[in-house]
């Protein structure tokens, strides 16, 4: 996070730098976006399924209380013991305490953006415990000591090379190799070998089902379900938001998620958990951190229905070209965007100037969040409270022009001018960004409105 | 039936002929159009960047320039999208909301209230049509490939009626062009390339112009364009429904 002084611009700059790589991050994220648009043209209730997944949510969320204590209710009858964490500082001092008490140091985890969120590895690095994450691309993130850019494609702005080299250094393998498939192969030899000494495995939550208390994880790789079933201690961790009603409601969100986040119709693990093995133990820590914070935002409420599945992220444009880390937090994109602000607004007062507020996210979006709706709104917010002056977001330029009262202008003669002289891509030189790339549009003789008063009157038939 | 014309501060400035054809091809139609003078800003710019709360006097003067007439016309979808979901007063919200639902975008109200059928332009040349995303996601001028729903397209719809006019496919229809407000010189690097990947998707499809019912990404296109010493030409629709050569 040591970049986090820089803005989105900036860093966004420093990404587009290598434009060859902007190009193949934005065409394989593109490739994405195609598979979902293929896998939800193929299923004739499509919208629907969308609009049912965002009632129910909306239920949730309505209901969260309710459906939280029944839940706890649930999961502890099935024998799992629950906590409760209003932060990161107190879900990362939960985990640490249970390793502790167990005596164990080295821990496995998988599948869980919370953790990265909560910051969790470092803090339990400086604990003394030793934690490697099993999903490939977390764990490469890892190796690279670099946060995931992406919530389902943890190291998609790495180009092969750079994982090859990143494998040399840190795995061994012969330098110059970058076969994607002798690279997995090579890791889950190595991480095979995690599985089975580690005591402890934590994983992420997808899905909780408040009715029966079981939860439901999903991955393609299934290195959260080896971890937890070699695992003498379970741990997972989850956002209070993950609660659906019952168990029926399921079939929805399987069915939207895996079609959303790659185009595929179902994830190839959904595993479903529910009470602990014979000498195993099993926790669950639910986490607040701004959840219920964000919940009484009625503006931006709605954000918490997001079951994390990418696509607003593939869809993105700007994401597309500007990369995931150039939005400095765990999670970027559109949805970052409207989540982070509710964090931190003086930090994060730059993300929801980073759109166009094209809509192409909130289309997409299996359980229908308004986010370009909510970009806009988390500006006006952001302005009014005072943080907009600590971005250089606007640009100078920028901001005159926006504050400059238009009504001070008329479209006849030379006030007409007004806009010649407040308008960003109208200033010729080349300390305009707009000049920078681009060039201004060529200056008529007269404006429309001269021309008017001269012509207005004759009709063509 | 009388329209008012709603020009948009830079269209006034700098697309003028794109204005004169908006009027002349409304006349054409047989429509009455008036052209208020005292007409400036929308107020979009500031409110997109997050200064909704000071635009109350672009609404104000949109309200004592619009009131009167029978519908609003403009060629720009932001600047339209703008009006519909944002313009209000305090003191006269029921003008607000009528002056709200009768302000229409070109290609929409030639579809929708005007229902043209035919029109007696020609225009024989290559054409690539950028949708802008306020005119396609806000406007809902065509369907949104992000959804399982029947295709059409209001400006396609025109556009085939225009003789000699051939377009080209692209291979994404309605990607953002990265204009975006302020956006473009807030973000000027991402704001770039997307509109260089914009450009380069028409260009390699073998527009000679692109259109689009929005003048701002077809500025943002154009200086793109221009900068690279290109022969591709932006073009407003208007122009080309107006056209005769
Ligand atoms: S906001 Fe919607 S599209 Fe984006 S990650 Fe969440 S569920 Fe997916």
């Amino acid at each position: 996070m040591e970049k986090a002084e820089k803005d989105h611009a900036a860093l966004a700059e420093e990404f587009i730098k290598d434009e060859e790589r902007v190009d193949w991050h934005d065409g394989a994220l593109w490739w994405i976006r195609q598979k979902r648009d293929m896998a939800a043209k193929n299923i004739p209730e499509w919208e629907a399924l969308r609009e049912a997944a965002s009632q129910i949510k909306n239920n949730v969320l309505s209901n969260l209380h309710d459906y939280l204590l029944e839940f706890e209710a649930n999961v502890t009858k099935n024998g799992i013991k629950v906590h409760w964490a209003a932060d990161a500082e107190e879900h990362n001092a939960i985990v640490y305490s249970i390793l502790k008490e167990k005596g164990i140091e080295q821990m496995v985890k998988s599948k869980s953006m919370l953790t990265e969120e909560c910051h969790l590895n470092e803090y339990l690095i400086e604990r003394g415990i030793d934690v490697i994450n099993s999903d490939l691309g977390e764990y490469i993130q890892q190796l690279d000591n670099e946060p995931p850019s992406h919530i389902v494609l943890p190291c998609i702005h790495k180009r092969k090379e750079e994982i090859g080299e990143i494998f040399h250094e840190h795995l061994g393998t012969e330098k110059g190799v970058s076969d994607p498939t002798t690279l997995t192969r090579f890791a889950r030899r190595h991480l095979r070998n995690v599985f089975v000494t580690r005591r402890a495995a934590l994983t992420g939550v997808n899905f909780a089902v408040a009715e029966t208390g079981e939860y439901v994880v999903c991955t393609n790789e299934g290195n959260a379900d080896m971890g937890a079933h070699l695992s003498e201690v379970q741990i997972s961790s989850m956002g209070i938001e993950k609660i659906i009603p019952q168990k029926k409601h399921l079939g929805i969100f399987l069915r939207l998620l895996a079609r959303s986040a790659t185009g595929q119709p179902i994830t190839i693990y959904s595993s479903h958990f529910k009470k602990p093995r014979k000498g195993q133990e099993m926790h669950l820590i639910l986490v607040d951190m701004g959840r219920s914070r964000q919940l009484g935002r009625p503006d931006f409420r709605d954000s918490l229905k997001c079951i994390r599945c990418g696509s607003c992220m593939n869809t993105c444009p700007v994401y597309r070209k500007s990369g995931g880390l150039s939005y400095h937090n765990t999670v970027a994109g559109p949805i970052g965007a409207i989540l982070a602000p509710n964090l931190d607004m003086r930090k994060h007062a730059d993300l929801p100037f980073a759109s166009t507020l094209c809509g192409s996210c909130s289309n997409v979006c299996p359980v229908k969040i308004n986010i370009h709706e909510q970009l806009y709104k988390w500006r006006q917010v952001i302005v009014q409270e005072g943080y907009a002056a600590n971005t250089k977001v606007l640009g100078i330029k920028a901001m005159a022009w926006t504050l400059s009262s238009p009504t001070s202008y008329s479209t006849i003669g030379k006030a007409g001018r007004w806009v010649l002289n407040n308008i960003p891509f109208a200033v010729n030189n080349k300390f305009n960004p707009w000049y920078k790339q681009r060039d201004m549009p060529d200056s008529p003789k007269e404006s429309f409105g001269e021309w008017y008063a001269k012509h207005g009157k004759d009709e063509v038939k | 039936m009388t329209v008012g014309l709603f020009i948009p501060c830079y269209v006034n400035q700098f697309y003028p002929n794109a204005a004169i054809a908006t009027l002349q091809l409304l006349q054409k139609v047989g429509v009455k159009v008036v052209y208020p003078p005292r007409q400036t800003c929308c107020g979009q710019p500031m409110a997109n960047s997050g200064f909704e709360h000071l635009t109350q006097e672009c609404n104000n003067l949109f309200l004592e320039n619009f009131a009167e007439f029978d519908y609003i016309v403009a060629p720009s979808a932001s600047c339209v999208l703008h009006v519909k979901d944002h313009l209000h007063s305090d003191e006269e919200p029921a003008k607000a909301e009528r002056v709200r639902a009768k302000t229409y975008e070109l290609v929409e109200f030639l579809t929708d209230v005007l229902k043209i059928d035919k029109l007696a332009a020609r225009f024989p040349h290559k054409v690539g049509i950028h949708q802008s995303c306020h005119g396609l996601r806000g406007l809902h001028l065509a369907q949104m490939s992000e959804l399982n729903a029947a295709p059409f397209s209001k400006p396609v719809r025109l556009l085939n009626m225009v003789d000699g006019l051939e377009l080209v496919t692209l291979e994404r229809p309605d990607e953002c062009c990265g204009f975006g407000g302020t956006f473009c010189v807030a973000e000027e690097a991402v704001s770039v390339k997307m509109g260089k990947d914009r450009v380069s998707d028409h260009v390699r499809h073998g527009a000679e112009y692109i259109t689009s019912v929005d003048l701002s990404c077809l500025m943002h296109m154009e200086g793109i364009l221009q900068r690279s010493k290109s022969a591709v030409k932006a073009v407003h629709i208007a122009e080309i429904l107006n056209a005769t050569r």
